[in-house]
């Protein structure tokens, strides 16, 4: 690295790993042209295409095989999605219903059921 | 050299810090420390908050850097993961879990739970006690048997470690001395016939030390840590015997015989800050400089909210300011190759070093357990004692399904406060007693003093930014 000085053990393994291995840390650089194929769009097989709540279903007409959980539309509802889903009274009643989840996608399951 | 400028770009995670006259980034979560030369530096500075493109940047840079270097600098803070493509998550940490059976390093050996000074603030008899050490089911003292199978159970659960510490603690420790004696004996002869050393340490409060003991601490080359607040005002104010008189004039002289005398093992002191005793900088210069400790360590007491002793906010902002204060001093010392001894900075400074990145706040119920003085094994000689920290016992072993449960609810990333802070890979939480102290659970962040920490850690990144700068070879020491 040019403008990047590795200071502690830690900054110099990474060093060490991206002159190694830079295309799998990194993907495709920005401001040259990649050494590889740009990455296309991410798209789990088996999922719905469709990101329009009351959609996911997977192609079994299931669940189970959709890449992102149910509950995280449900979490959707509640901040000015259409789809009129049962997700606690974050106004009056469970104003800590998202204490906990800070990110949707990493924090889902901690979105608990509110019993009235 | 095609360029492919057009995608809009931002800041990732990191902490950026000024020291000797250039910009470092501390980087989240891998801790990695990196410098900036003055082209990457202005693209970060550049793009700040916003989302910009590299051509963008590029162009807002014409004239004091080549497009060459613009391109360079952002492709390098890429590659490291300071800046990645606008809008897109980064994707969180793993949870990896340690690996089991994972090996115990350091027992910390409650040998009592008596103690004969009365210090008010005391997590084992003051009012924030977790176990009833008074008229509890525990013992008030170990025996020798369980002191013996707590050296089995040692040896055992340490598998291919070579070097295993054992650690007495109390109570007063030194109020069981013959037992104590009697384990260092016994566990040196068991590791030597294992292959295997054992070191020795021991917290006390010093009232107890008599010339022949200080003769046996020496000899056996026990490392010592004495418990004490500092000069005679200060130390008497908690630090008590039962009727209430201070403990320093008692004290004093013991200490500088221990010192005088044992010079086998750095000898340290560990202080308690407290509402009323928060003069850190003199604190140390009575206890360095005047008693001659080697190394001297401070923490602010462990309270729940309200007590009298408990700091307040006002308080832990002084703390900061004399921390920082001390902190200059061992800059100072550092880039002379002299020792100083504020052992708070110094240990930061060797975990920023090596880029340690935390998964747990400590080793408690990892690398380090502590036994109470019927022979239960506990996290650590905090909740030694407690049923309900309970993680087996010396007879029987740990109970690694209840250890995997506590690795499991208390790794970082079920701490959901922590996943925006910066200074998560040293912190990763804070200590489980505090929290338990402050919010009755272990699994929780100690939320009170997350900004004094990230001060802190920003003063001490500080300091080895300027130790990396103009006196590398003083950081070799932790290679």
């Amino acid at each position: 690295m040019r403008h990047l000085q590795p200071i502690n053990q830690k900054a110099s393994r990474i060093e060490r790993y991206l002159e190694h291995d830079v295309v799998a840390l990194s993907g495709q650089p920005v401001g040259y042209q990649a050494p590889q194929q740009p990455e296309g769009p991410h798209i789990p097989l088996g999922c719905s295409l469709v990101f329009s709540p009351g959609w996911e279903v997977d192609r079994t007409g299931g669940t189970a095989g959709l890449c992102q959980p149910v509950e995280r539309d449900l979490f959707d509802c509640h901040l000015g999605c259409f789809w009129p889903a049962h997700v606690p009274d974050q106004l009056n009643k469970a104003p800590d219903w998202t204490a906990k989840c800070a990110a949707a996608q990493k924090d889902w399951r901690k979105l608990d059921l509110i019993f009235p | 050299m095609t360029v492919r400028t057009e995608v809009k770009l931002s800041t990732r995670e990191f902490h950026a810090f000024d020291a000797a006259g250039r910009k470092f980034l501390y980087m989240v979560p891998s801790a990695a420390v990196f410098g900036l030369d003055e082209p990457a530096a202005a693209v970060l500075d550049r793009l700040g908050e916003r989302k910009m493109s590299a051509a963008e940047i590029v162009a807002d840079l014409d004239g004091r850097f080549s497009s060459e270097d613009v391109l360079h600098s952002v492709n390098e803070l890429m590659q490291v993961r300071a800046i990645g493509e606008a809008g897109v998550l980064q994707e969180p940490a793993p949870k990896q879990m340690p690996p089991t059976p994972f090996p115990l390093t350091t027992m910390v050996l409650n040998v009592t739970n008596q103690c004969n000074l009365s210090c008010g603030y005391c997590y084992e008899y003051g009012e924030d006690k977790i176990v009833d050490t008074e008229n509890g089911r525990q013992p008030k003292f170990m025996n020798e048997e369980t002191a013996r199978q707590s050296v089995e159970f040692m040896l055992e659960e340490s598998g291919e470690i070579e070097t295993v510490h054992l650690t007495f603690f109390g109570g007063e420790t030194l109020m069981n001395f013959p037992v104590l004696q009697k384990t260092v004996e016994y566990a040196r002869r068991r590791a030597g016939e294992l292959g295997k050393g054992v070191e020795f340490s021991l917290t006390t409060n010093a009232t107890l030390l008599r010339p022949d003991i200080i003769e046996w601490l020496a000899d056996n080359e026990i490392g010592v840590t004495v418990s004490i607040d500092g000069p005679k005002e200060m130390q008497d104010q908690f630090r008590v015997f039962k009727g209430g008189r201070g403990s320093y004039d008692i004290v004093a002289p013991k200490v500088r015989e221990l010192l005088r005398r044992h010079r086998s093992r750095p000898i340290g002191a560990r202080v308690t800050l407290t509402r009323n005793v928060l003069d850190v900088q003199r604190i140390y210069r009575h206890l360095h400089d005047e008693i001659g400790f080697w190394e001297v360590g401070f923490a602010p007491v462990t309270t729940a909210w309200g007590r009298d002793w408990a700091i307040d906010d006002s308080g832990f902002h002084a703390m900061l300011g004399q921390f920082n204060a001390l902190a200059e001093d061992f800059l100072e010392a550092a880039l002379q190759n002299r020792h100083h001894g504020f052992s708070n900075v110094k240990d930061t400074i060797e975990e920023i070093h090596k880029g340690v990145s935390k998964a747990y706040p400590c080793g408690a119920g990892l690398g380090l357990m502590g036994v109470a003085t019927d022979g239960d094994v506990s996290l650590c000689h905090r909740f030694a004692g407690s049923p309900e920290h309970k993680l087996g016992s010396v007879a029987d072993g740990v109970d690694h399904s209840l250890q995997q449960e506590f690795l499991e609810k208390h790794h970082l990333s079920e701490k959901t406060d922590c996943h925006t802070c910066w200074a998560r890979p040293l912190c990763s939480g804070g200590c489980y007693h505090e929290a338990y102290t402050r919010y009755g659970t272990t699994t929780g962040p100690n939320l009170h003093y997350c900004e004094w920490i990230r001060s802190w850690t920003d003063t001490c990144l500080r300091v080895y930014g300027e130790l990396a700068s103009h006196n590398p070879g003083y950081l070799a020491v932790f290679n």
